[in-house]
């Protein structure tokens, strides 16, 4: 199954949202607030579209981890965002299953466009977690 | 079988932003070998006009059909390179960005290598996407040249006016009885003493001169279909009978909700307990001397942040967290009215105003000074301990902790106790359900962007303004109203609007008709046609806002949102793996 990403650092990718959670993410790097290199992120329009059959083709194919950066009570688009992504991830953890993947490298939060330190807390614990996985 | 690509890949410098902590040289090497890249190289800055004109000038040399920049975020310049793109005569949809500044260089400085590998990855998965767009264009709608404004308090009318004096038919629902809002109710108003209800008449006035208006009063909006720039409103007047209009945009100015104190909060439902509102009906009740109760007034205590700026705790589960704008400055403002009774009528009245800060930015300063010159004392408490109204001696006593005087504990004996109340979300669930404008956490509607896009909502062609996005003084919500005048005339008057492409599409081959995408979709865009004898789903363009909740839901895997198909993400993915894939 995945194995971690060179160095042994586990590989995240992370699917944001393009207004809410891609600017949280961007004012990290404004920020300087520093996270691995190993967490590459795809932006999309909203949470809600998120296919879990891309969460389990990035799973297979080398990712450690991957991380729904949900737009939460702020989305533009559906005022039941959270509770829609909160379903897809329930959804992608069973699919997980049936691939033989640990549900626990799937993980969701709702993330501000000004959640900086929120993301990079939630990476460094994430990767953490992740490491634990695999020892 | 699919043509081989012309991809030009341009990474960014920016002027070292990028390039101290990313080996750019390396990057722009590296995608050499991706399939479909035709030139890949470097710029000091992607965005300068020389840079712009040299890859303008090689996208046609070179017969490009793909451009990947790599630089800042697209937040910043996706529409710099779209344009320039068309400039190229190559389709804007046929350009993918990648994020090399906020998410790559500042976020790992000092990490050179690992950002560079990085940096590598993001673009790879930009070229792999690229390599999967196909020209689009713009869905093109003609717009109706007739408004409906929803709410006819002072924003809603002056809007109105506006909207009418650019040529535009408007229509005014008002659910109340009379047009004018909090302002016919709110006596005189400050900083430049005009008295509320004189600023409805005036503004009531013209709406009757006008021939392009129509007001409604006693009347709903219960139904909306349509899109921007046609919809069609049904609107129920006085509950029984039903009119249709045929409207190009909504501008909703539905105002808001004085905040209602909680039993004891601040001594309310004890008798000498009022309002904001019931002071300044009470200063202008007539002739003779200031009472409450038959009783002559001589001390007066103002209140401020009644419902406005809580903080979460046992006995405010769901706090204002906000705010409200107005009521310092119409608080000080009632000061001098009361000073200027006082003068009038010969009655000596003392006024204490404990506030928490004063906030009576910008211009209204001027009324904060005015206060004070009047006689009105100021007194600053925190909000640890807020002040406490108690009935003493057949009169109301404050206690309260002069932060000011080093938390001196002063007890004011007063007549009356005003609270400066704040504003809250109006509760309006017709409309809600009608329009699904989204809230903010505070109940507000919620504008695009608060600094970019401070009157659209995510529903194209209905705006919102006035006091209904948030608390706002009288001019504050005039400005918003004017606001979204202009943003609904822009659209209106050119006659057509463009819609971005990025929606959802669906493959007739693959659907079955089960109607789950009906079902996820939040804005009706789907519906059910006959394809052949087959019965299919199909997406209404101009009403699909393409965020995509219908994609995972679709059990044949039959949606795709352009921008982001199925294929373009699985490439990406691929593309970011590609060392480990490779190894
Ligand atoms: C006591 C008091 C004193 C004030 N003093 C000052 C002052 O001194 N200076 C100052 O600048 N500001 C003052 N203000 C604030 C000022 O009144 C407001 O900023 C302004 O009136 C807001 O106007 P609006 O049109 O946004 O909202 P509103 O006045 O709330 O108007 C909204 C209108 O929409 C209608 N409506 C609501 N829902 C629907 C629906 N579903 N369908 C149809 N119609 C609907 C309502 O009936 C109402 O007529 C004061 C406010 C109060 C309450
Ligand atoms: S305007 Fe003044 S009284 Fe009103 S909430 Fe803000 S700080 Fe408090
Ligand atoms: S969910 Fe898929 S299969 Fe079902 S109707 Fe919609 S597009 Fe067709």
């Amino acid at each position: 199954m995945s194995s971690p990403g060179s160095n042994g650092i586990p590989k995240i990718l992370v699917f944001s949202t393009n207004a809410i959670s891609d600017p949280g993410i961007d004012l990290a790097g404004s920020a300087h607030l520093h996270y691995s290199t190993a967490v590459q992120v795809i932006p999309l329009p909203c949470s809600s579209g998120v296919k879990p059959s891309w969460i389990v083709h990035a799973l297979k194919r080398g990712f450690d981890g991957a991380f729904i950066a949900a737009c939460g009570g702020d989305c533009a688009y559906l005022s039941d965002c959270t509770t829609r992504t909160g379903a897809l991830v329930t959804r992608t953890q069973a699919l997980m299953k049936e691939h033989g993947i640990s549900p626990k490298r799937l993980k969701m939060s709702g993330l501000c466009s000004v959640c900086a330190d929120n993301f990079v807390s939630h990476m460094n614990k994430f990767q953490q977690e992740l490491k634990s996985l695999d020892s | 079988m699919a043509h081989k690509r012309r991809i030009g890949v341009y990474i960014c410098h920016c002027g070292g932003n990028i390039s101290d902590h990313v080996n750019v040289k390396e990057v722009a090497e590296a995608l050499l070998d991706e399939p479909g890249v035709e030139i890949s190289r470097t710029h000091m800055f992607n965005c300068s006009d020389a840079s712009q004109q040299e890859m303008v000038d090689e996208i046609k040399e070179e017969n490009l059909d793909g451009l990947v920049i790599a630089s800042c975020s697209p937040k910043l310049h996706l529409f710099t390179f779209r344009a320039m793109a068309e400039r190229a005569g190559l389709n804007p949809y046929q350009y993918v960005h990648v994020n090399l500044r906020e998410q790559c260089s500042w976020a790992h400085t000092g990490d050179k290598v690992g950002a560079t590998e990085k940096g590598i990855n993001l673009t790879r998965a930009g070229v792999a996407k690229c390599a999967l767009t196909h020209p689009l264009t713009a869905i093109r709608i003609e717009t109706q040249p007739r408004v409906l404004v929803v709410g006819a308090g002072v924003a809603g009318m002056r809007a109105a006016i506006s909207l009418a004096g650019m040529g535009l038919s408007v229509f005014i629902v008002e659910r109340g009885n009379e047009p004018g809002g909090w302002a016919s109710q709110a006596g005189r108003m400050g900083p430049d003493d005009r008295y509320g209800p004189e600023v409805v008449a005036n503004l009531l006035a013209q709406i009757r001169n006008h021939e392009n208006i129509i007001l409604y009063t006693s009347a709903e909006l219960t139904a909306k279909s349509g899109h921007i720039g046609d919809f069609t409103a049904t609107v129920r007047l006085r509950g029984e009978e039903d009119v249709s209009l045929n409207v190009g945009a909504i501008v909703v100015t539905t105002g808001f909700t004085p905040y209602e104190p909680e039993d004891g909060e601040y001594g309310w439902g004890k008798p000498g307990v009022v309002t904001l509102k019931d002071f300044r009906q009470m200063l202008e009740a007539g002739d003779g001397p200031l009472t409450y109760n038959g009783i002559p007034v001589r001390d007066v205590g103002f209140i401020y942040c009644v419902g406005s700026r809580q903080t979460k705790g046992d006995t405010c589960p769901e706090p204002n967290t906000y705010c409200s704008r107005f009521c310092c400055m119409a608080t000080a403002f009632s000061a001098s009215l009361l000073h200027e009774f006082e003068k009038e009528s010969g009655q000596t009245i003392n006024q204490y105003h404990l506030y928490r800060d004063v906030r009576t930015y910008g211009h209204l300063e001027a009324v904060y000074t005015n206060a004070r010159a009047d006689g009105a004392l100021f007194l600053r408490w925190d909000p640890k301990e807020p002040p406490r109204v108690e009935q003493s001696n057949g009169r109301l006593a404050i206690k309260v902790k002069d932060t000011l005087l080093g938390d001196e504990e002063l007890e004011l004996g007063v007549d009356l106790v005003v609270l400066a109340t704040g504003m809250t979300a109006r509760k309006n669930d017709t409309l809600n359900n009608v329009l699904k404008i989204p809230e903010s956490k505070d109940g507000f509607y919620n504008e695009i962007h608060i600094k970019l896009r401070p009157v659209e909502t995510a529903i194209d062609g209905v705006f919102i303004a006035g006091t209904a996005q948030g608390p706002k003084n009288l001019a504050e919500s005039v400005a918003s109203a004017l606001a979204a005048v202009v943003k609904t005339g822009g659209l209106l008057k050119k006659g057509y609007v463009n819609l971005e492409p990025l929606i959802a599409e669906i493959d007739t081959d693959k659907c079955v008709w089960c109607n789950e995408c009906l079902k996820a979709c939040p804005y009706g865009a789907i519906e059910r046609v006959l394809c052949g004898d087959k019965e299919v789903a199909m997406v209404i363009d101009s009403s699909c806002k393409g965020e995509g909740a219908c994609v995972p839901v679709c059990p044949q895997d039959a949606i795709d949102i352009e921008g982001f198909r199925d294929n373009q993400i699985m490439a990406m993915i691929d593309a970011s793996l590609k060392e480990l894939v490779a190894a």
